[in-house]
């Protein structure tokens, strides 16, 4: 069971052989045993996954599956789950229980799949390593001693770590990318406005979007197909024509045109990194795909630009952290304005105040057009590369992390260096358009290499067929950490 | 543009945060480094392109103005670290 695609446990328990209490049963042992040593999860209650489970064994016993049902999934801590602490990494809200579900749970209790429990993560989604939340860093299954990547490491680490077979991560500069690519597994995130928002604790509005983890590309599209979907209670959220994401999993790639971005390629590659990626080219020629160089001139300010962007709508979305409705209140204050200064100060971490003062900054009197502005203007230049490139190519692939997974505290230490290591995955969001990454390889210390796929709007159902179809020629995503 | 522990001091004003004086130095190096990094947008020429603020041109829907939602205000209450009759209590402001 360890290794069973959520596919494969799907038919397992539709067919009879297995329960879902049974399966839930495995997947929670292995969540308190393992799963402590990585600190992948902030909250577990087998009371309620269990009775989930049960949920879901009667769903199957009527007849009513459907392609999850029963198949544990577990959430990031970003998401609220009525009932559930939802802490979002963080001390300010480590006493909040959430008094409803976000869509993306309300979607997964409605497909009748388990929740197994909400999984660890940066501290308001603001990180790269997992190391700045307030209940400890999470640890890579591949190395202990190193980061999972951010901020979804908890949700990405307990799928590399066979604690879970699929789970829910947020991408706003690379969040569900990046930790997918330092832990070997698969991480999606669609176009903005394909899932909805709503009860997903925002960071930036304009940039956060809600995604799938897991082992395969087919995988990623049943998560999808749960999570997709319009939600009247997100303004953000988009009216479309519903999509079978699996649909064209099995199309040849024959005459296929990948672009490839000279930025993607120029230098800032760890050489294994630039090995293994080349590597993964050559398989996609061999697949008959048609290489195609194209130019995003102005990607290399999406990591200035977005530093602008994506602090200025943290400033404003974290005011509502006030002390006064949910959350941290300052045990001791003198009035008002004391007690919203200190709840602040004693309930965000140090990188969440330091993204509040910058976005406080940035749109401050005097300032506003200098910095946010400006940083607008240049995040429609990004976007319009995009658009240009496209007209070239049918789906675009790069690295998604110029290096692999580094040590806990290398880092830290200075936030600049800990920033420009979302250079590829940054732009992405600027512009709205759906990514992936999928693993292609390993470094010479053994850590997975992850290969980028970018997609033009809508085009998830194209990148998960190019992942697919990679992954019946290879076998990176059949790799598993030693000592899980 | 380079900062100043009065611009500091300010902007922890504006957001509401709390900075102590010892804390005020380090966080002034931090957002230093962080503004020089900021600082390379100024290279390139923007005259002329719209802002953009949103992946979507999206205009906001419209809804029937009627009642949907239903009085939970016990349960979001349930949570609040003060309350009494329904009232979230905090600090007297107004002498």
């Amino acid at each position: 069971m360890l290794n069973f695609t959520a596919k494969q446990l799907a038919a397992e328990l539709a067919a009879k052989r297995v329960s879902s209490v049974e399966v839930a049963g495995f997947f929670l042992n292995r969540i308190s045993t393992l799963g402590k040593d990585l600190n992948a999860f902030v909250s577990v209650d087998e009371e309620k996954t269990l009775a989930a489970a049960r949920a879901a064994d009667r769903l199957i016993a009527d007849g009513k599956a459907g392609p999850l049902t029963g198949v544990p999934v577990a959430h990031k801590d970003i998401f609220c789950a009525e009932g559930w602490l939802t802490t979002c990494g963080s001390k300010m809200l480590a006493n909040f229980r959430a008094p409803y579900d976000a869509h993306v749970i309300g979607q997964f209790n409605a497909a009748g799949a388990v929740i197994a429990g909400k999984t660890n993560m940066d501290e308001f989604a603001m990180g790269s390593s997992n190391e700045t939340s307030f209940f400890g860093p999470v640890r890579n299954p591949w190395q202990t001693e190193c980061v999972p990547g951010g901020s979804s490491g908890g949700s990405a680490a307990a799928v590399a770590a066979r604690l879970t077979p699929v789970s829910t991560g947020t991408d706003t500069g690379g969040s569900i990318r990046q930790p997918a690519a330092l832990t070997g597994i698969c991480g999606l995130k669609p176009t903005y406005g394909v899932v909805s928002r709503y009860g997903m604790i925002a960071f930036a509005s304009s940039l956060d979007q809600a995604g799938p983890f897991a082992r395969t590309a087919e995988d990623v599209a049943l998560m999808l197909n749960v999570m997709a979907g319009f939600d009247a209670r997100d303004s953000t959220s988009l009216q479309r024509d519903a999509e079978d994401y699996a649909r064209d999993l099995q199309k040849p790639l024959a005459g296929l045109r990948i672009g490839l971005p000279r930025e993607f390629f120029a230098e800032g590659m760890a050489p294994d990194v630039a090995k293994a990626i080349d590597e993964a080219i050559a398989q996609y020629r061999k697949l008959g795909c048609e290489m195609v160089e194209v130019a995003l001139p102005n990607m290399k300010l999406s990591v200035p630009v977005y530093y602008v962007l994506a602090p200025a709508e943290a400033s404003s979305n974290l005011s509502r952290f006030d002390g006064v409705r949910y959350g941290h209140r300052a045990p001791a204050y003198s009035d008002l304005v004391d007690m919203y200064k200190k709840s602040r100060a004693q309930g965000f971490g140090a990188e969440v105040k330091r993204r509040i003062l910058i976005g406080t900054y940035v749109l401050s009197h005097g300032y506003y057009d200098a910095y946010y502005i400006k940083a607008q203007k240049l995040r429609r230049l990004i976007a319009q590369d995009f658009s240009d490139a496209f007209k070239q190519c049918d789906v675009i692939l790069g690295p998604t992390s110029p290096g692999t997974a580094f040590k806990l505290g290398e880092k830290s230490g200075d936030p600049v260096q800990m920033y420009l290591s979302d250079i590829y995955t940054i732009a992405v969001n600027l512009a709205g358009l759906p990514g992936m990454s999928l693993p292609c390889g390993f470094d010479r210390a053994n850590l997975p290499v992850g290969l980028q796929l970018i997609g033009d709007y809508f085009g998830e159902a194209k990148m998960l067929n190019v992942a697919h179809q990679y992954q019946l020629a290879t076998d990176w995503h059949q790799r598993m950490p030693q000592g899980i | 543009m380079s900062l100043t522990i009065d611009d500091v001091k300010r902007i922890a004003h504006l957001a509401r945060i709390e900075v102590e004086p010892q804390e005020a130095a380090q966080v002034l190096t931090q957002l230093s480094g962080i503004f020089t990094l900021i600082g390379e947008m100024q290279a390139i020429n923007t005259d002329g392109v719209e802002p953009m603020s949103h992946a979507q041109d999206l205009i906001l829907r419209l809804r029937d103005d009627a009642v949907t939602e239903h009085d939970r205000h016990a349960a979001f209450q349930a949570i609040a670290p003060q309350v009494d009759s329904d009232l979230y209590l905090v600090p007297k402001v107004i002498e």
